[in-house]
């Protein structure tokens, strides 16, 4: 008994020592910029040199919920966040299904499904511009010539083709972040499981909805969770892609016109901490549904 | 106690002393001299490295040291990252090289360099540029090499369809581009495009809507003396003009070309007419080049007979920061570079536009780039973005000008409403 | 019998139909850009699939300069660091939050997942004045210390979720023989948690390497540099010009660290827990 105690004693202190550096580490690196932002968002600060700056209180946050641009802002990323993390969640994990299997070229698949996710993003997003334009384009070039499209389309030039594209593309690039950690997920399912259910009888079909979701539902979730984070963050795609049509901005992308274009450091830092706030609680939404315990 | 040996000694020790303390000041006073550090055009690209090869010559002539810094290729991207100098202050670069846009952004954070140089010296740059590059009073930066909006033509094929110049306004260049489109389809080739410009929702479209505008004589937006003059009627027949050949001579991609986009239809032979920069003109002339020998250019067309001739201006500056710990050194290697003896060398070896009226008559200059004897007077007339009247208010006209304009070609908004729009929006910032 | 070999021929026949889509819808951009990288600057628009010649020019522009594969070293160490600090302090992290007795579980948590919360361009200018504060401006570990922002967090939650799931025999069993807390950590959980580890570890590394907000910033002198930044500086003779045969000649010599990386460590992403752990 006095041995548990003791052991408990132990193990709750090293508990300590171990958070710590990581906790430091937090400190330190957001630390001040987060205190920057939170006091700036309050400020009248423009960085022209020119105007001086003021308290103004709430007065940023009230332009920022007054500008049509920033809730359409909103719903385009919502929009594009709903689609791509589900189509890189289903494709992913049956991606990971199949990369866990044993199979000849299994090496060269699992070294295929990183490469999308290897390449420098602002590379990638320009080869796919390129693939998608009009008139030299790949994809116009070979969907015209199997005559799935009447003409060439100009994909990039209305929000209606534009958005898709985008949404595909994220999907090209991300899936392999699900796939991979979705693929350290399936080996925590303990093979005797499927072992068990075969001799039982189970089919392919019930083993994988009565042994693999379950048991991989915890990654699954970790997986959504920064995914989701980061494609309500998403800037470099858009950018590069559709970058200045108003109707096709993301919040990030109107955080950066108002910081850097407009040189508006404090409506840019409000929108930032708006920004923090909206995916907050994104992420109570999750684990309220998830009823993620971390007991 | 005051013998010689002893005294010998003491003057010993305050000999050496005063050496060593000597030693330590003298590389302050006499020494190697200042570094500067100077960030320009990318040294991976030929005119980077042309900069910089001339910049080191200068730390050597003058005994100062270089330090060069290469910044990203787009211009966005620099923009944002010479900001956080700024904002923060920093004497980490003490040379800048700037957009002719930026004057009113960068102004507050730049030495005024009319201490350093001579009003007549002053006088011997285009005129239009040194306009636009003074705040307030302040000479923000020198024009180091400009820029203006050209039309490309493709001289072969207008003689195939029987055109002996090139178009003078845009109603002809749109008959002159529609026939040859038509023809040239016919003719097997399915993918070729009439006129191919930068409609692309950025800066690219707001220079290439100035340009409209203006020649029909719709002003700029916002003209020097403050007016707003963007909602007229002249301004909204341009707009709807050019909305006209999108889908028709224009491909309905064009809304989302920037100037690499058009150039690579034009240059592998696939457009009749191009609106872009001086800089496609030796890319075109490549022996490489499916269009060399095959093309030149000339001033954009008027809008109907009675506009004005309209080239966006371009280019960019020198400037010295505020915050530099050596600006008169920094300010020399601007007055170095700016030289009429370097310009020349400048357009001779790499073909870059020099902002010195004078050396667009000098024969070595015309001897490499014969195009250059048309551009004198599209450079002297060139139409500035309002940027300097704007200040650093300027990205949200652009901003709001550029949205606009895209949804008119797209077909999102009228021309009138957009006008409207950008009224309001330049209305608001120019009280 | 027959049927369930016909039934069995035909999940084979899709599943490597699959294999086949997965391949393709992956790789064809890359081999897009890949030849690409070979075809002379101006055939790069035309409207052909094909290139008419092929041209190493490209490749011979990256390499003859020397700053380039300068770049490729920084950006090893500066990635390579990043992923070993982030397992290093994570997975510890993560053991005590996935194993031992500790109160603010939650709260730490979410804590570290704030680092995530913010688009890069909110905390630009805070992280420039603070690097410049602590003299870490324009250096390589400073650059290290930025890149944890984003590569702590989901190490921390990812390995957390791994040791959570671990089974509690392991452990209960080497408490009897008397090892300490440390001991189980360091000699039974950890090598169990491989999979993870590596999972984590690439995304880590790759992320690092790919980045180019930060590494742009943060860095001033040519010896700083990394890859992406460099690659962001091709630039021709205007400011307009976009070297693309180049950009795509980079881009391909960038990912083959990358992809030897992976090839190296992937398997060891499935080793499994039946390693032998538990039974006996």
């Amino acid at each position: 008994m006095a041995r548990e105690i003791d052991l408990l004693e132990r193990q709750r202190r090293l508990a300590w020592y171990l958070i710590l550096p990581a906790v430091f580490v937090v400190f330190l690196v957001i630390g001040f910029p987060l205190f920057q932002v939170f006091y700036y968002s309050f400020l009248k600060y423009k960085l022209d040199g020119v105007t001086p700056s003021s308290f103004v209180g709430l007065d940023n946050y009230a332009f920022i919920f007054s500008d049509s641009d920033f809730w359409h802002a909103v719903w385009v990323t919502l929009v594009f966040s709903f689609f791509s993390v589900t189509i890189e969640a289903v494709l992913g994990l049956a991606v990971a299904l199949v990369a866990n299997s044993k199979f000849k070229g299994r090496t060269i698949l699992r070294v295929a499904i990183l490469i999308p996710w290897a390449i420098p993003t602002v590379v990638s997003s320009q080869i796919w511009s390129w693939m998608f334009n009009d008139i030299y384009g790949v994809v116009n070039v070979i969907l015209a010539n199997l005559h799935l499209i009447p003409h060439k389309l100009a994909w990039l030039s209305k929000p209606e083709t534009a958005l898709p594209v985008i949404i595909a593309v994220d999907v090209w690039k991300t899936t392999p972040f699900m796939s991979l950690l979705l693929l350290a997920g399936l080996q925590l399912i303990p093979g005797d499981l499927y072992e068990a259910a075969s001799i039982d009888g189970a089919t392919g079909i019930r083993k994988f909805f009565w042994i693999t979701l379950p048991l991989v539902t915890p990654t699954l979730l970790v997986a959504l969770i920064f995914r989701t984070l980061d494609a309500l963050r998403v800037f470099d795609i858009f950018y590069i892609m559709v970058g200045g049509q108003g109707n096709m901005a993301t919040v990030a992308v109107y955080n950066q016109q108002q910081l850097i274009q407009f040189l508006d450091a404090g409506v840019g830092s409000a929108t930032s901490v708006v920004i923090l706030l909206f995916i907050m609680i994104f992420v109570v939404l999750y684990t309220r549904f998830s009823k993620t315990s971390f007991e | 106690m005051n013998s010689p040996k002893h005294s010998l000694r003491r003057n010993a020790v305050r000999w050496f002393s005063s050496l060593l303390v000597a030693s330590l000041i003298t590389p302050t006073v006499f020494g190697a001299g200042a570094t500067i550090r100077f960030a320009g055009d990318s040294d991976v690209g030929e005119g980077g490295r042309w900069t910089r090869a001339v910049a080191e010559e200068w730390a050597q002539k003058t005994g100062n040291k270089l330090e060069y810094i290469s910044r990203p290729n787009d211009a966005s991207a620099t923009l944002q990252l010479f900001q956080q100098y700024w904002a923060a202050k920093s004497s980490d670069v003490d040379v800048f090289m700037v957009d002719v846009i930026w004057q009113g952004i960068c102004g507050p954070h730049a030495v005024d360099l009319k201490k350093y140089f001579k009003d007549d010296e002053i006088k011997a740059f285009f005129p239009r540029i040194i306009q636009n590059n003074t705040v307030n009073g302040k000479l923000v930066s020198i024009p180091w090499f400009t820029d203006a909006g050209l039309l490309y033509y493709r001289t072969d094929l207008l003689e195939k369809y029987g055109y002996k110049e090139p178009p003078k306004t845009w109603e002809e260049l749109t008959e002159m581009a529609t026939k040859i489109q038509d023809g040239e389809r016919k003719a097997g080739k399915p993918d070729f495009q009439g006129f191919v410009f930068q409609g692309k929702a950025s800066e690219s479209v707001t220079c290439n809507a100035i340009e409209w505008v203006y020649s029909y004589g719709g002003g700029t937006i916002v003209e020097p003396d403050k007016k707003v003059t963007i909602n007229n009627p002249k301004a909204i027949k341009a707009l709807d003009t050019a909305k006209s050949w999108v889908g028709t001579i224009s491909p309905l991609g064009v809304t989302t070309y920037g100037e690499e986009e058009a150039r690579n239809i034009w240059q592998a032979g696939n457009a009749a007419f191009m609106r872009n920069w001086p800089y496609a003109y030796s890319l075109g002339q490549d022996p490489k080049s499916p269009i060399s020998g095959k093309f030149d250019v000339t001033v954009l067309p008027k809008g109907g007979p009675d506009g004005k001739n309209a080239a966006c201006l371009g280019g960019w500056q020198l400037m010295v920061s505020a915050y530099s710990k050596a600006p008169d050194a920094a300010a020399d290697l601007v007055k170095y570079l700016t030289t009429a003896e370097l310009q020349k060398k400048h357009a001779i070896d790499i073909s870059l536009l020099p902002t010195l009226p004078a050396l667009y008559s000098d024969p070595d200059v015309l001897a490499k780039n014969p195009f250059f004897k048309n551009l004198l007077p599209v450079l002297e007339n060139a139409v500035a973005r309002p940027s300097t009247v704007t200040g650093a208010d300027y990205n949200q006209i652009s901003t709001a000008f550029f949205q606009n304009v895209n949804k008119v070609l797209t077909g999102g908004a009228t021309a009138k409403d957009a006008v409207v729009a950008v009224e309001k929006v330049a209305k608001r910032i120019v009280h | 019998m027959k049927e369930q070999d016909n039934q069995s021929l035909l999940l084979r026949v899709l599943f490597y139909l699959l294999v086949a889509v997965i391949l393709v819808f992956n790789l064809f951009p890359f081999l897009y850009a890949l030849l690409s990288s070979f075809r002379p600057s101006n055939d790069l628009f035309s409207t052909d699939l094909w290139p008419k010649a092929l041209s190493l020019d490209h490749y011979q522009a990256v390499f003859k300069d020397a700053r380039f594969v300068g770049s490729l070293i920084n950006s090893v160490i500066v990635a390579g660091s990043t992923v070993l600090i982030s397992l290093a302090l994570g997975s510890i992290c993560a053991y005590a939050l996935g194993r031992l007795p500790f109160r603010f579980k939650a709260p730490v948590l979410y804590l570290v997942l704030t680092m995530t919360m913010f688009p890069s361009i909110s905390v630009l200018s805070g992280l420039f004045v603070m690097l410049k504060a602590l003299s870490l401006f324009n250096t390589r570990q400073g650059l290290v210390v930025t890149y944890l922002i984003f590569t702590m967090p989901f190490t921390i939650w990812v390995m957390t979720q791994y040791f959570r799931s671990l089974p509690k025999e392991l452990e209960e069993a080497a408490y009897v023989d008397g090892a300490s807390p440390l001991t189980v950590f360091w000699q039974i959980l950890l090598p169990l948690t491989m999979p993870g580890l590596i999972s984590t570890g690439l995304l880590a590394f790759i992320a690092a390497w790919n980045e180019f907000l930060f590494a742009l910033t943060f860095t001033v002198t040519d010896t700083m540099k990394t890859v992406p930044v460099v690659i962001s500086q091709f630039s021709g003779t205007s400011a307009f010009e976009q070297p693309w045969g180049s950009i795509m000649a980079a881009s391909m010599v960038v990912t083959i660290p990358l992809v030897i990386l992976v090839m190296i460590f992937q398997y060891r992403i499935v080793a499994g827990l039946t390693a032998g752990a538990v039974k006996g």
